[in-house]
């Protein structure tokens, strides 16, 4: 029997699926150079939360005896994406409990893939922080570092050193780290985001392969190296206008380039419009600005997603494109009164 | 001259699958046995019918007549008896009134005369037109000699759309490789109603030798025609897209091409008018590809109107497999798909498409905003496909639901392949309701 069915009858072979495998395809570089710099152990949190994610997935569906998503490869970039959020050498129990509450709480509870308002790779490591902040700041030194590093991150090593009221010069110099440490990925930090340089190549991918657009990134990273470039010397004496070398070491750390590439280009949780996709990426860069630089902890990009996550909807509803041959509607002349 | 240029915004990039039948040229259909020649080819009210059950019909006869002013005259493809008034299930849904006539083996030799046309008046060319029964022949039919009436309004362009962005689609390749000399001067009498001031023929890129070819000609009769070479994207055969694509013009929400000073006419159509003025021939026959990856040997044919899709099937050598997946009238993006066998081929039928295929899951919106990014009207797909589905009709058409013209970039794109072409008929339908 033929079928009938309303036009078009062919369609772009990018599904859900695939693109979601070229996610996980653009990450495993970064993860890979993660396991390379911090050792085994690495490996075995990246697997772990992966496998914690997908089965909790599975056994979801099971449960509640609805269709098995697992094969639409979004668990397992929910899961990847919190393994390269991790620690080191975290306790393994956390990415565990950070994967299952991602979730079930963040994803499963409204409604699965395509209805959660807030990303839950995000959702489940800003859980685990708060929840075990201790352990979750907790970095070991990279395997190629020099002897006099320090295992704290390069950002909350400045920002110890500076509630400690000491005189700033370099924020670079200060966390003992130079430029190309950072950019390459040889600096402390969580297992997937000190590569720069690996994780730009990841997003360079998927630019190619159109799974997302540069507006996100671009407009995330591009408003918050301006404000920074700007206004973070302001904290420290330092005055306007930081010197290049703090404004790139700002860049390169912190887990910016994980967030504003994998984690505010998250499909579901981020407006559909190109330039609700700017102000979604200005909001970031502003919210990553203001908590880094004027809050307590030293980084901030995953509460900054979450907050515009947040403001999704509402960007949604009022930044709407310009229609195709839109004329401003004429306002009919009020009528005098007689 | 040529360049290369194309509308800005949306659009998609659908894998053209014209090598199937672009070398093959046209032939022409055997007559059928049989014909059903439906009473509704063309947009707007169906013709009235002229002839019952018993009726001899002669080939050119008008069969059926303009039932109002958006409406178009119907002709009898062929000499034969009536042998059955019936309604028929078109590929679009319509249910209309149709002959079947069963035809004559012997056909008389008929529009081999030619009458001059450059002297008649702007009235009595647009009589012949609309005498004739020239409606739009890329696959919107409207009635032509409705179009062409410009009512005095000024003509900046007159665009002639040879673009064929549909996939798998090459009649209007083959039709301006084979018979570019008639209907260049098809638009040369288009252009006397009109009087533009300029006169453009839009082909994709795709298309070289077409593209070669027409202007060769153009320079041998020495026509003011140029011929602009456009860079390939889907939907660029729509009027909207076209002319900003060539003459830079946006047309405004809701109005037409001439109110930016454009009429826009498609390569078969400008043929259909040299033959209606030049030969006095009705419109009965018309140019389609047959295609797809499930018909043995793609052709582009010359067809009596109401041939049974079987019989041209079974004219390219009959299905190359069991399980065909889909039939479908007109290109893949906006083709209306059949099941049965029986369907006639009417005014409007640019194609046949066999197609190979398996049903694709559906899955749920993922917002990943590619529907919003390739919609080349600039509309919110997701969003109106979000209120279509919870029957809130009213707000879809807020969201400018009306001005969607189903070309299909954001069901072709969508990840999740949702129905949103489907959600946007039946919106459009219940909001029209309300």
């Amino acid at each position: 029997m033929k079928r009938v069915t309303t036009s078009p009858h062919v369609h772009s072979s990018m599904d859900i699926r695939k693109s979601m495998l070229y996610v996980f395809i653009a990450l495993l570089p970064s993860a890979i150079w993660g396991v390379v710099v911090f050792g085994l152990m690495a490996l075995v949190t990246l697997a772990l939360s992966i496998a914690s994610a997908v089965l909790t997935e599975y056994l979801l569906s099971k449960v509640t005896k609805e269709e098995v998503t697992i094969n639409d490869m979004s668990a397992a970039v929910t899961g990847l994406l919190i393994g390269m959020n991790m620690p080191p050498h975290v306790p393994f129990y956390i990415p565990v409990l950070a994967s299952v509450f991602a979730i079930i709480v963040v994803k499963w509870s409204f409604g699965g893939l395509g209805c959660n308002w807030m990303n839950p790779a995000l959702g489940g490591r800003v859980f685990v922080f708060f929840s075990f902040t201790s352990a979750m700041s907790a970095f070991s030194l990279p395997r190629f570092a020099a002897d006099a590093a320090s295992s704290a991150t390069p950002l909350s090593s400045v920002k110890t050193l500076l509630s400690n009221g000491e005189v700033f010069t370099s924020a670079s110099e200060m966390s003992g780290y130079s430029v190309m440490d950072a950019f390459i990925g040889n600096i402390p930090g969580c297992i997937g985001e000190v590569s720069a340089l690996l994780l730009i190549a990841g997003g360079l991918f998927l630019i190619y392969t159109k799974v997302m657009t540069w507006h996100i990134p671009v407009s995330y990273i591009g408003s918050f190296a301006f404000l920074t470039w700007v206004f973070s010397g302001l904290r420290c004496g330092q005055g306007f206008f930081i010197p290049m070398n703090d404004l790139l070491m700002a860049l390169f750390t912190g887990g910016l380039m994980l967030g504003a590439i994998f984690m505010a280009t998250d499909w579901v949780t981020t407006p559909t419009t190109p330039v609700g996709m700017i102000v979604f990426g200005i909001g970031c860069g502003f919210f990553t600005f203001l908590i880094r630089y004027f809050g307590s902890l030293p980084e901030g990009v995953s509460l900054a997603i979450i907050l515009m996550n947040v403001a999704t909807p509402t960007i949604e509803r009022y930044i709407k494109p310009k229609k195709f041959g839109y004329v401003k509607p004429v306002k009919a002349p009020k009528e005098a009164k007689k | 001259m040529s360049r290369i240029s194309t509308f800005k915004r949306g659009g998609v990039h659908p894998a053209d699958k014209k090598y199937l039948a672009k070398d093959s040229p046209i032939e022409r259909l055997p007559l059928p046995a049989e014909l059903i020649v439906s009473m509704s080819q063309h947009l707007g009210a169906p013709a009235t019918c002229l002839k019952k059950k018993g009726d001899t019909v002669v080939k050119g006869e008008k069969i059926g007549t303009a039932a109002s002013f958006i409406s178009a005259e119907v002709h009898s493809p062929a000499s034969g008896t009536v042998t059955e008034v019936r309604k028929v299930r078109l590929p679009s849904g319509v249910v209309a009134d149709a002959l079947v006539i069963k035809t004559d083996p012997e056909q008389p030799e008929m529009f081999t005369e030619r009458f001059e046309w450059k002297d008649l008046s702007n009235e009595e060319l647009l009589a012949q037109i609309k005498e004739m029964g020239i409606v739009g022949m890329g696959g919107a039919t409207f009635p032509a000699h409705v179009k062409f009436n410009t009512g005095g309004k000024p003509v900046e362009a007159l665009v002639v759309n040879g673009v064929e962005c549909e996939p798998y689609l090459t009649a209007d390749y083959r039709s301006m490789l084979e018979r570019a000399e008639d209907t260049l001067e098809g638009i040369m009498i288009l252009a006397k109603i009109l009087n533009p001031k300029k006169i453009i023929i839009g082909v994709e890129h795709n298309k070289p030798d077409a593209i070669k070819h027409l202007e060769d000609v153009i320079a041998k009769k020495g026509y003011p025609i140029e011929v602009y070479d456009l860079k390939m994207k889907y939907p660029q055969g729509d009027e909207k897209q076209l002319l900003v694509a060539t003459i830079g013009k946006e047309i405004p929400s809701g109005k037409l091409p001439l109110d930016v000073g454009g009429v826009v006419c498609n390569i078969g159509t400008a043929y259909a008018v040299f033959e209606a003025v030049v030969y006095h021939k009705p419109l009965i026959e018309r140019v389609m590809t047959v295609t797809g990856e499930a018909i043995t040997t793609p052709k582009n044919i010359l067809a009596p109107l109401g041939t049974k899709a079987s019989e041209i099937i079974a004219y390219c050598g009959g299905f190359n497999t069991e399980n065909v997946d889909k039939l479908v009238s007109g290109g893949p993006m906006m083709g209306f798909a059949f099941a049965d066998e029986d369907m006639p081929t009417l005014k409007g039928s640019s194609g046949l498409l066999c197609l190979k295929g398996e049903p694709l899951n559906t899955g749920v919106c993922v917002s990943c905003g590619k529907c919003v990014a390739h919609c080349p009207i600039g509309l919110m797909p997701n969003r109106m496909f979000r209120n279509i589905s919870n029957a809130k009709y009213q707000e879809a058409m807020d969201l400018g639901l009306m001005d969607c013209k189903e070309c299909g970039c954001c069901a072709f794109i969508c990840p999740a392949h949702l129905p949103l072409v489907q959600g946007f008929k039946l919106g459009k339908k219940m909001g029209r309701k309300k």
